[in-house]
């Protein structure tokens, strides 16, 4: 275990250089949410209606924390993608080092990047207005809830990234699976504007568990809003870490095993 | 003797395709094998079976006497490998590989530092230490990946077709880095496709082809499977091919070989010096001109031809090798 943990950090260290080297994946991480809160904020702002302007804002942000997360997260599988088309595979393969390494090594410093992207994302939030009413701890909650289920994504998409054939696939597929599982939730617009089975999908996504989590530890929710009666809106957080543990028991083993197996392509 | 590397019966199969087709070999404490076979032969896959990175569908292998099936890590604390396409990662310094792979080894971050510098300074690269490896050349490439495989000084070391795609001078830079590691003792596996590279650098060579062994033996004892010394020349006049043909028929061991539509002609003899002699007499008294004709040894061309039937550097279709891109 502490074998896993030193070569984890060791190929984790050699990710966060390359965050270093290639500094326009960076800008990326970065601009992109930036441009989402202001996009929301000042282009659907007046047009979407949660109470007020500036409660539409703050009722904003933390679904693109959300989204911002779940995208983050994509970086593990276009890396390994493009890791298993080079010889560094290898390497690390004919190495006496943990077998995981590798990929706890590579989700890790998805997490850097996710904690990067969440503080810029906050000081914009911050210009635009919004604010986490309920004092440091449960902010941080809501931030550390927010990693944790982007951090369980890494491995879906760390699977994904192993198992496809190149990196474009990774980009197209998750795209595919991550706009629907974002906008089809509460993250841009309040749960009461789906309605039918739309509505019972949006109350049970996680992604709307993992918004309206952390707008309620941010205190984000307009007074008046009402809340949704599935248990799943009930305890967004318990509901949200359920599927942090599930994910998490499936795609850690899977990827391993597709790690031990895959040879380069 | 004790057998550093000892494979046995190796089979691999890629759906209808097969790699490796019951393979043996042995490499002495020490000693120089080299697996020569042309693209397809199977010999990376071999490798790669040794190397404890694919499982073979039947055979066992074990290196230093530790079975790769059972204790893998076992076998990859005792193994360098340095494949054919440089296992680098090119955002990251010369210094910075080396360091990340003595890390992974389990060194401490100062011993790895250290042995990093050291390897970087022995294999010629501590100008090139900080510059992220994708501004290196494809001989710098090579050696930074050649001394990834020796970090823990590990007692095999097995090199996947070392020198393909380098330049004469990157080539021959590689040589001498590798002569040096035989030197210091290690037991070395090493593939190629150029004879020549067989030749310089293996005490005994294996030749493979469709993932069986063909030929084992010293690279002398190879060219004396085939044969001794041989004759050749090269005609002025095609035309007088078969005059020329019957003169040196006389004094063949085999067959006569002729191409270049019957300008250059070959065969094996076995009397020297003294055979050239009655030929190059018959020749002048029936008047055919020869723009060159001489003795010579065989070389490991030669040797592959007529083990395989084909020549070395073919490349082949249905090569399974060639599968794994390089990007």
């Amino acid at each position: 275990m502490s074998r896993l943990l030193t070569d984890g950090w060791v190929v984790t260290q050699r990710n966060l250089i390359k965050i270093k080297r290639v500094p326009e994946v960076l800008i990326w991480v970065l601009m992109s949410p930036i441009m989402f809160v202001l996009l929301f904020a000042f282009v659907f702002g007046g047009a979407i209606d949660a109470g007020d302007d500036l409660s539409y804002r703050e009722f904003l942000l933390a679904g693109i924390f959300a989204q911002t997360v779940v995208f983050g997260a994509t970086f593990s599988g276009a890396s390994l993608a493009e890791d298993m088309t080079k010889g560094i595979i290898d390497r690390f393969k004919s190495l006496p080092m943990s077998r995981s390494a590798v990929l706890v090594g590579r989700t890790a410093a998805d997490i850097v990047y996710n904690v990067l992207s969440l503080v810029v994302m906050a000081f914009t939030g911050l210009l635009v207005g919004w604010r986490a009413h309920h004092g440091v701890l449960p902010t941080l909650a809501g931030f550390a809830l927010l990693l944790l289920f982007g951090y369980a994504i890494s491995w879906i998409m760390a699977y994904v990234g192993l198992i496809v054939p190149s990196v474009d696939v990774v980009n197209n597929a998750s795209f595919m699976v991550i706009m629907p599982l974002t906008f089809v939730s509460n993250a841009f617009v309040p749960l009461e504007s789906f309605s039918g089975i739309l509505r019972h999908v949006v109350e049970w996504n996680p992604v709307s568990a993992l918004t309206q989590a952390a707008r309620e530890l941010f205190g984000n929710i307009p007074s008046g809003m009402p809340v949704a009666d599935a248990w799943s809106m009930q305890h967004p957080a318990a509901y949200t870490l359920i599927w942090v543990a599930l994910i998490m028991l499936a795609f850690v083993p899977l990827s391993v095993r597709q790690y031990a197996r895959a040879a380069p392509k | 003797m004790t057998d550093m590397i000892r494979a046995e019966g190796l089979v691999k199969r890629y759906r209808d395709v097969v790699a490796l087709d019951g393979l043996d070999l042995t490499v002495g404490e020490g000693r120089v094998l080299g697996l020569l076979g042309p693209n397809g032969a199977g010999k990376t896959t071999a490798v790669r079976i040794i190397t404890t990175l694919l499982s073979p569908d039947a055979g066992a292998v074990r290196v230093a006497g530790i079975d790769a099936a059972t204790d893998p890590d076992g076998v990859r604390a005792r193994i360098g490998l340095s494949g054919q396409y440089a296992a680098i990662d090119e955002h990251l310094t010369g210094f910075e590989n080396l360091r990340m792979v003595g890390r992974l080894y389990g060194m401490t971050g100062r011993a790895a530092a250290e042995r990093a510098d050291e390897l970087l300074a022995r294999f010629d690269l501590l100008d090139a230490r900080n510059r992220p490896s994708k501004t290196y050349s494809g001989g710098m490439r090579r050696r930074l990946d050649l001394a990834a495989a020796v970090v823990a000084a590990p007692p095999v070391i097995v090199l996947d077709e070392p020198t393909t795609g380098l330049d004469v001078r990157s080539r021959q830079q590689m040589w001498g880095v590798i002569k040096e590691l035989v030197a210091g003792g290690s037991t070395m596996l090493l593939t190629t496709q150029y004879l020549e590279e067989a030749d310089l650098l293996a005490d005994d060579i294996l030749v493979i082809d469709h993932g069986r062994a063909i030929a084992q033996g010293s690279p002398d004892e190879l060219k004396r499977q085939i044969g001794g010394e041989r004759i050749e020349m090269v005609l002025a006049e095609p035309a007088q091919s078969s005059d020329a043909a019957r003169i040196l028929d006389a004094v063949a061991l085999d067959e006569v070989q002729a191409s270049d539509k019957g300008r250059h002609l070959a065969a094996g003899v076995s009397g020297g010096a003294g055979d050239l002699a009655s030929v190059l007499t018959a020749l002048r008294s029936a008047a055919i001109d020869v723009l060159d004709i001489g003795l010579r040894r065989p070389t490991m061309d030669d040797v592959f031809l007529s083990l395989t039937g084909h020549a070395a550097e073919a490349e082949d279709e249905l090569s399974v090798e060639s599968d794994e891109a390089m990007v």
